[in-house]
């Protein structure tokens, strides 16, 4: 392979390129093909397009276009959820009714807000209606709004059909209402607590799907755990059966967090690095092993030092599954930017590092 | 190119495809600027990117076709062999209208459809801006328009397909980079067209139609040279659908967990509060 040694420094630019082009032009009629490389100028690497750094970088993936109230909504409407399990369980077995009303009130209270919340996301929140307009199996938004629909009208149901049981006496049409309504609030409250952990599972977003198996467990526990913090701010924090709710998601929540920092997946980095990160690790925290301890030291006597530790507990889940739900969100983002994921390329490029550590390449370089 | 195209097929219509050939586009970005005459589609600003001549970056809300320019290496052999800083390809990205659609599976409205061409389309009238199909699509295409509140991408030129014309871009393309027609025609079309490329050397041409992943194939596919990622074209694009079996059985687990739990917890709690309950 015959080469010209071109250097820029004894020639101009055109003078050069064209004695490459001449050099190219004599060897492609010879040999048919020219298999030398061609002359890298100055100031190369430029950005390119190529197997190790993708499309330039850009991502493929858009970014989740939801504002602040879908995370708070996923807060809201786990509390819920789980409230309306509970209540119906507590007044089941007979045994707190007035944990159980103030359950209905939540899961009341947490349906309405939650609707206002997902409809002032909305583009065109004067479309919300088109919601039900159709209902798809398939598609986990169109099942959460029939679920809350659905949800939302029996929680308001039973509540007021219970608190008329209990002001004007046990009057028969208004406590089948309020029993039937109870048992269907309780029956949509078991996937309203946890299928916003399907919805954002099943997208196209690499950190959410990659746990799509533990997200709605995730997403139910930490909605558990705001709902018996919830009921027992409201109130009932001696409630022993409470406790237990709480000790078992802060167990389970602890679990996930371990789950979650021991798996080595380059799609799971944001939430461990970066401000998604900071906010999950927080959230796990103060969902996980920190109300953990505190429910346990405090337990359920009812003295005053026990209550205090469950008042702490209680406010330090609340927040600490308001803060997973908002770093779940984050992380998406995060995620959808990561645009070596969906291209399943490796997170540390061995090319785009040397070309990182060696900026300054040969002004020309021919053959 | 002639304006119209035959429509005989069943149920009188034929599903149509895009076959987007980059062998042959020069970036002239006509198929953009014809997108946006014909579609109405508001200017994307005038910034400029950096990244070789593309400074649109990505399809989205207000952009339906886009040009990617591909630098390479110098390629002396092919083209014009200068020995200038780079090689180009150029390819005209579109939305994919994959067989298997998340977007649509994800439309909670039933904004998006399955038109009688085999086209995916979002019902303006009809889209409420949830937001759900941009998530859900794994070329990331779709995008909501904040300043309207709706998601928007290609029609596929549903109303020109409707009286039987060619796609606004297809129309305008001056090399026929971008052909239109029935899909197992163009497929086959791209089969030949491959043969040839590889016959003239240009082995790495390929045809990117990923129809062994969960999106099915595509209706509008590409002939690229090199590998696909280069392109943003991702290996192993997935339709969300996929993922819901094991979501919805993690819910379900998570609910019964919760019954469990909670029949549990009030069950062995003897310790009722009922003088506090009662008022």
């Amino acid at each position: 392979m015959s080469t010209l040694p071109i250097e820029r420094t004894r020639t101009s630019p055109e003078e050069s390129r064209e004695a490459r082009l001449l050099e190219i032009r004599r060897e492609a009629e010879t040999r048919g093909i020219v298999p030398a490389r061609g002359i890298r100028p100055a100031g190369a690497p430029f950005p390119q397009a190529s197997v190790e750094t993708g499309y330039y970088g850009i991502h493929l993936l858009k970014e989740p276009q939801w504002t602040a109230e879908i995370p708070l909504y996923f807060f809201v409407g786990g509390a819920a959820g789980s409230a309306a399990v509970i209540g119906a369980m507590a007044d089941w077995l007979g045994r707190d009714p007035a944990l159980a009303q103030k359950a209905r009130w939540l899961a009341f209270g947490g349906a309405m807000v939650s609707s206002a919340l997902l409809t002032s996301d909305l583009g065109m929140p004067s479309r919300f209606i088109n919601m039900l307009r159709v209902f798809k199996v398939q598609s986990p938004m169109s099942m959460g709004a029939w679920t809350l629909a659905a949800f939302g009208g029996a929680s308001a149901a039973s509540a007021f059909a219970k608190l008329a049981e209990r002001r004007f006496g046990c009057n028969f049409p208004v406590s089948i209402i309020g029993n039937v309504s109870q048992f269907v609030s309780a029956l949509f409250g078991l996937p309203f607590h946890n299928y916003t952990g399907v919805l954002i599972g099943a997208t196209a977003i690499p950190v959410w799907n990659k746990n799509r198996a533990t997200l709605p467990i995730h997403f139910g526990m930490s909605g558990v755990q705001a709902g018996v913090s919830l009921l027992e701010l409201m109130g009932h924090c001696d409630s022993r059966a409470l406790n237990m709710l709480g000790i078992g998601s802060t167990l389970f929540e602890t679990w996930e967090g371990y789950h979650l920092e021991s798996q080595n997946e380059p799609a799971l980095k944001p939430l461990k690095r970066g401000v998604s990160g900071l906010i999950t690790r927080t959230g796990g925290v103060m969902s996980g092993p920190l109300p953990l301890v505190l429910r346990l030291l405090g337990g359920s006597s009812g003295s005053r030092r026990s209550r205090r530790l469950r008042r702490a507990a209680a406010m330090c889940g609340l927040v600490g599954s308001l803060l997973t739900r908002y770093g779940w969100v984050h992380a998406g983002h995060s995620s959808a930017r990561d645009w070596r994921l969906p291209l399943e390329m490796p997170a540390q490029s061995p090319v785009l590092e040397e070309m990182q550590t060696k900026p300054n390449m040969p002004a020309i370089r021919a053959g | 190119m002639s304006a119209g195209f035959a429509l005989p097929s069943k149920n009188g219509h034929r599903t149509t495809a895009f076959l987007t050939d980059s062998t042959l586009c020069i970036g002239c970005k006509a198929c953009e600027v014809a997108c946006k005459e014909w579609n109405g589609i508001s200017a994307d600003g005038f910034d400029w990117s950096g990244f070789s001549y593309d400074n649109t970056g990505a399809v989205g809300h207000s952009t339906w076709r886009h040009v990617k320019f591909v630098e390479h290496q110098p390629e002396p052999g092919f083209g014009g062999n200068a020995a200038d800083p780079s090689s180009w390809v150029f390819s005209s990205d579109v939305c994919k209208h994959c067989e298997v659609a998340g977007c649509l599976e994800a439309c909670p409205t039933g904004s998006i459809v399955r038109t009688e061409f085999g086209g995916v389309y979002v019902q303006p009238d009809v889209c409420n801006g949830c937001g759900y199909c941009v998530v859900a699509c794994p070329f990331g295409v779709v995008q909501k328009n904040t300043d309207d509140g709706r998601a928007f991408k290609c029609t596929f030129c549903y109303d020109r397909q409707k009286v039987g014309l060619v796609p606004a871009c297809a129309t305008a393309c001056p090399t026929e980079s971008i052909k239109f027609g029935e899909i197992e025609e163009l497929r086959l079309a791209a089969q030949q067209r491959l043969q040839e490329l590889h016959g003239r050397g240009m082995t790495d041409a390929q045809l990117y139609d990923p129809r062994q992943s969960s999106v099915k194939g595509l209706h509008a596919f590409f002939i690229v040279r090199g590998d696909p990622r280069q392109y943003n074209l991702p290996p192993n694009p997935e339709a969300p659908t996929a993922y819901l079996r094991e979501g919805w059985r993690s819910s379900a687990i998570g609910a019964g967990a919760l019954v469990a739990g909670a029949l549990l917890a009030f069950l062995t709690s003897p310790g009722s509060k009922r003088k506090r309950g009662r008022r």
